[in-house]
């Protein structure tokens, strides 16, 4: 009803596909990263100061978080539903990787589907119930989801699972096969490269396919979709249990890039976090979680030289100067200057 | 036994706290059908700004608590005014996403202005044992008098003011009450004035207890959410008795069944329950929309 106001693509652009071309030519760019940053860095004069091995990993977080914005965008953006608790899904991802590896020497590669696999589970089963809750009831009930889950994560019964406040170290993985031209680092950036390719891809099918065009039929309307035969319930519990699923992968892949995982990461800062990366990247937008990914990544960098707090008060000022400015994100203003563009040519 | 009672007269303490964000909660809902996710974090920097009255300024703690709940309902209204009048015909994610961007400025405001280091808040009452009774304290005592003090006079103001009956009518009927001359929109902006001055008092009075961080009303606020659902979040009657409701059960289970670690969880647990088997809560109406 209402909601597709925010949430519909900013301007009636002329169909057409994505440009496959430049899409490719980004991607191929994004994986011979690690190689040029060694040359490109040093040639640039000491402007940016960081190692490129630093960069290369916070790029590596720029992805994770684009992969759990991505399913953030899937329930909120495409589905018309509220969570403000993702960083719960993101925690379940971390620690199921986490203690997959820690308690049971499973290999780094592996926990990334079972951790999707499981959060797609608790997110479908967290669904199920809270579902029947719209609007404003479900943002509390995801609400009070995120700000229990640290405190869940200490219990003290399940210490011997979780490791308690200290947490668990885990092993940051080599490459394999005993490659030697690249370090861990940029090991790690290319796994999380070719997963989010994996993840971007399946979300654009996805989006495209029958039970996208039913979440956003949902989300525009959800009476006339039910009498157009949708069942909302379970096309509503899949959408979050999907967007689930990738932001557990999300976390599966940060608790290997960071090889720690303690439960104070996962505070419900963390969930307002993936908030402001969607709300600033671009509702129901596939590119604006890339967008969204990058400036929860780098902007706290560059607050973070003001003050301590300042990282937060930024965001909480982007969040509402968005909602005021720019209610499609960064990805509807460029697709708006893209028409302008088009516009201009013809 | 006395231990039993005591767990009771703490979970009524508490209970007036939750009663109190529960009734800031259903006030702003009433009025625009908004949950407001910001309401603990307004209640913190108010919290804040008590303190600094009564440290840096040196004030008495009455001076300074009544000082603060004055400056809190201007800045409710301010808030009501600049950020949240103009989007009031926006959709209700906007609306959320506004709230939760007041709740991170509040809470990096408090930081960087106040540090991140807890600090004690002074109760104004004493703290020799009451009538010779080790299982009560008077700072218990004062705050389930406080609260009921704030409710009555809300409940005499709404009632017998002729401000309280239009702030009523245009939660109650906005078009209707615009007809009749009354100012919907400065009836608002007083309606959220008001919460964040119960706010304020709630905060004041369990930042003793809990002592004062930017982080500390996280937990008051979901335990306020879950009062205010179980007592129905458009009935303000309702909420109250869901907060004393709350109150007493949290502390009687922690102590006996759960253990205090798992608060947070209990009221996760308390919001879904209720949203599932009650979602109209114990007093409260059940909507039904027609299409």
């Amino acid at each position: 009803m209402t909601t597709s106001e925010a949430t519909a693509p900013a301007a009636p652009v002329a169909k057409k596909g994505p440009n496959a071309i430049g899409i490719t030519i980004f991607v191929l760019l994004l994986f011979a990263l690690p190689l040029l940053l060694p040359v490109v860095l040093p040639l640039l004069g000491g402007i940016i100061t960081l190692k490129p091995n630093f960069m290369i990993f916070q790029l590596t977080l720029v992805i994770i978080y684009a992969i759990a914005i991505l399913g953030l965008n899937i329930v909120t953006g495409y589905n018309g539903q509220f969570s403000l608790g993702h960083g719960a899904f993101y925690a379940i991802g971390a620690y199921t990787a986490a203690i997959l590896m820690d308690k049971l020497d499973c290999p780094y590669w592996l926990t990334i589907p079972i951790s999707g696999v499981v959060c797609l589970v608790v997110g479908f089963l967290f669904g199920l119930p809270a579902l029947r809750l719209q609007g404003h009831y479900l943002a509390l009930a995801t609400f009070a989801l995120a700000l229990a889950v640290p405190q869940l994560l200490k219990y003290n019964h399940i210490e011997w699972l979780t490791g308690g406040v200290q947490g668990i170290v885990i092993i940051k993985p080599d490459p394999p096969f005993g490659i030697k031209a690249i370090n861990a680092d940029q090991w790690l950036y290319y796994l999380a490269l070719v997963v989010a390719c994996i993840m971007f891809w399946l979300a654009i099918n996805l989006i495209r396919g029958r039970l996208g065009r039913a979440m956003i039929a949902i989300r525009d309307h959800p009476i006339a979709a039910e009498v157009m035969g949708i069942n909302l319930t379970v096309v509503k519990s899949m959408a979050f249990g999907i967007s689930a699923a990738y932001t557990g992968v999300a976390g599966a892949l940060g608790a290997i890039a960071i090889a720690f995982v303690a439960p104070d990461s996962f505070t419900i800062f963390l969930s307002i976090s993936f908030l402001v990366g969607l709300v600033i990247g671009g509702l129901a937008s596939i590119s604006g979680a890339i967008y969204g990914g990058i400036f929860i990544q780098f902007i706290p960098n560059v607050a973070d030289a003001i003050s301590k707090a300042a990282p937060w008060a930024i965001y909480g000022l982007f969040l509402i100067a968005a909602v005021y400015v720019m209610p499609t994100g960064a990805a509807g203003l460029i697709k708006q200057w893209q028409a302008k563009r088009r516009a201009a040519k013809q | 036994m006395e231990a039993f009672l005591h767990q009771i007269f703490s979970g009524l303490a508490a209970g007036g706290i939750y009663a109190s964000v529960a009734l800031a909660l259903v006030m702003i809902y009433t009025a625009t059908h908004h949950i407001n996710f910001a309401q603990g974090e307004m209640a913190m920097f108010a919290t804040f700004i008590g303190w600094a009255l009564i440290e840096w300024g040196g004030l008495n703690f009455w001076v300074a608590f009544l000082l603060t709940i004055v400056i809190a309902f201007c800045g409710g209204f301010a808030i009501e005014r600049i950020v949240l009048r103009p989007l009031h015909d926006k959709p209700v994610l906007s609306i959320i996403i506004a709230f939760i961007g007041l709740l991170v400025i509040f809470n990096a405001l408090a930081g960087w202005i106040f540090g991140f280091t807890i600090k004690a808040f002074p109760s104004p009452f004493p703290t020799s044992p009451p009538f010779g009774n080790r299982f009560l304290n008077w700072h218990e005592i004062g705050t389930v008098g406080i609260t009921v003090v704030v409710l009555l006079l809300l409940f005499a103001f709404f009632r017998l003011t002729p401000l309280g009956l239009a702030m009523r009518a245009a939660a109650f009927n906005p078009e209707s009450a615009r007809l009749v001359g009354i100012r919907v929109g400065l009836m608002l902006a007083l309606g959220w004035g008001l919460a964040a001055a119960i706010g304020s008092v709630a905060g004041m009075l369990v930042a003793h207890v809990v002592y004062l961080d930017p982080n500390m009303m996280a937990g008051i606020l979901l335990y306020g959410f879950a009062s205010a659902l179980l007592g129905g979040i458009d009935n303000p009657g309702g909420a109250v008795v869901g907060g004393f409701i709350v109150g007493v059960a949290e502390n009687v289970l922690g102590a006996y069944v759960i253990g205090t670690e798992l608060k947070l969880s209990v009221a996760l647990v308390l919001i879904i329950g209720v949203l599932l088997v009650k979602p109209a809560g114990l007093f409260g109406r059940r909507i039904v929309t027609r299409v």
